[in-house]
């Protein structure tokens, strides 16, 4: 199964943000037990409100937009990381249920529980000889 | 690369040949010695500064703001802390692991000395904000020229 999460490629032309400003691709764990995945994805900066979580068949897309808090009468004199939003895609298994995903965001650490609702069923097609 | 033209009239060089896969190898060799990866100080930080202020942020995702210990001594600022692992049973694996775990410490050093029983620190969304005014004894003073009246 672990072959089948995979990253898509984001660094394509084709889905370039519209805004000029730079998207990272979040550290990411995935842990799978019996009953479930567990993703857990750093993204320092980003609170509920601009967390977008979505699945789409079955494209699970992470997007966590980031606002800068600039500290008054201050300017940024020594920098070692920029400044950007998150964005990251991966490819779910069949079996995961895309109806019972929760999701949790804790000091910028978003969790996502995937509950998995058994393999698909693949159905047989007979052949009949004519 | 800058290569140097052939001898026009044709001189018989026989270590040219050798030269030229020598410049060869040690370009490729510069190359990667400047793109490999660099000991990654953990974790990163950006440093904001005012006349009188500097506001130290790290992004820290993942630890509790508790666990996070910062010391301060004259002009150096010290962020320790531990990201622990959530512990795992097991029937947990991990099919992907990309986030680092284990202890770090950090020590900034400012150019002024730091009044630190005013410092503040707080911790929003993953991110801890240190704000670090500079000391009353290092601000510079102003000198007034006072004029003699005789």
């Amino acid at each position: 199964m672990s072959k089948e999460i995979q990253r898509t490629e984001t660094k394509s032309p084709a889905v370039e943000s519209a805004r000029a400003r730079q998207t990272f691709h979040p550290a990411t764990d995935i842990v799978e037990t019996p009953e479930s995945l567990f993703v857990y994805a750093d993204m320092p900066g980003v609170d509920e409100k601009s967390l977008d979580v979505t699945v789409d068949r079955n494209v699970l897309t992470i997007f966590g937009g980031v606002a800068e808090e600039a500290p008054k009468q201050q300017s940024l004199t020594y920098a070692e990381y920029n400044v950007g939003d998150y964005e990251r895609v991966f490819t779910l298994p069949d079996e995961i249920g895309r109806e019972r995903i929760e999701a949790t965001l804790k000091d910028g650490v978003l969790r996502l529980m995937l509950p998995k609702s058994g393999p698909a069923k693949t159905r047989k097609i007979a052949v009949r000889a004519s | 690369m800058f290569w140097r033209e052939s001898d026009p009239w044709g001189a018989w060089e026989p270590f040219r040949d050798y030269e030229r896969l020598q410049a060869a190898m040690n370009q490729i060799l510069s190359e990667t010695r400047r793109t490999a990866p660099v000991t990654r100080e953990y974790p990163l930080i950006n440093i904001w500064s005012g006349e009188e202020h500097a506001t130290i942020c790290a992004e820290i995702p993942g630890v509790d703001p508790k666990d996070i210990d910062i010391s301060i001594a004259a002009d150096t600022v010290t962020i320790r802390g531990v990201r622990t692992e959530t512990p795992r049973k097991e029937t947990e694996k991990y099919l992907r692991r990309e986030r680092g775990t284990g202890e770090f410490a950090r020590t900034i050093q400012l150019p002024f000395q730091v009044a630190a029983e005013k410092v503040d620190a707080s911790f929003r969304r993953g991110i801890l904000y240190l704000s670090v005014p500079r000391a009353e004894a290092d601000k510079p003073r102003k000198i007034i020229v006072k004029t003699a009246t005789h």
